[in-house]
């Protein structure tokens, strides 16, 4: 079993990466390899509970997060800093998480066999 | 552990971010449009400098020349080309190509 990390850094419908994450977490997971999701920089608004997407024709893919669990992906990080500075907190995000300042979320990253970057 | 950064520190926040949370020890390589950030009198300059200290720092020569910096590179930061990036991937447990 590999160690693999998934740093997302894009908030998530003005471009395709935090969904095209998701995906590829989900077939990561398939294959039972110990999964870590990190939440950076803008990809902290890919958790933001409340999310509705009818208005703009893109589907709303934040309640995926919440079935993670369900596929054994239950590392998720956050990165305290992003947060603070988008006058977020634990509490507007969707889904249980582990807020890290910047030296863990440094050593955690050492720590992984592969990561893929979004 | 090699962090790459493939984005001008102008255009993106990966070198800031990368800068936050990378460790004493790890390398830093800098590509493609990222290499603007090895360069003197840039407003980075200072930061890129304060990691010299902290990181290994390399540039790729290649992008570089391409782009006409070469003569700019910062001193601290070493040159390397196409081989060496793969040494420098070799040699390292984990790569992490920011986005």
């Amino acid at each position: 079993m590999k160690k693999f990390m998934f740093v997302n850094r894009k908030a998530p419908y003005g471009t395709i990466y935090a969904l095209e994450s998701l995906e590829v977490v989900l077939i990561t997971a398939t294959f039972d390899q110990d999964v870590s999701l990190v939440f950076i920089d803008d990809g902290v608004y890919e958790l933001v509970k409340g999310q509705q997407t009818k208005g703009i024709g893109i589907k709303n893919f934040s309640p995926s997060y919440r079935a993670l669990e369900g596929y054994d992906v239950e590392k998720l990080y956050v990165d305290r800093a992003s947060l603070d500075q988008r006058g977020l907190a634990e509490s507007d995000l969707l889904v249980p998480v582990e807020v890290l300042d910047a030296q863990q979320m440094g050593e955690l990253m050492a720590q992984q066999d592969v990561i893929l970057s979004f | 552990m090699l962090h790459i950064i493939n984005k001008s520190p102008f255009d993106a926040s990966s070198l800031d971010t990368c800068l936050r949370m990378a460790q004493p020890g790890h390398a830093l390589l800098l590509i493609e449009d990222g290499i603007y950030a090895a360069a003197k009198g840039s407003a980075v300059e200072s930061r890129v400098a304060e990691a010299c200290t902290k990181f290994s720092v390399f540039a790729l020569q290649p992008d570089m020349d391409a782009r006409g910096m070469t003569g700019k590179l910062m001193d601290g930061i070493t040159l390397t080309d196409y081989a060496g990036f793969v040494d420098l991937v070799e040699q390292h447990n984990t790569s992490h190509s920011w986005l």
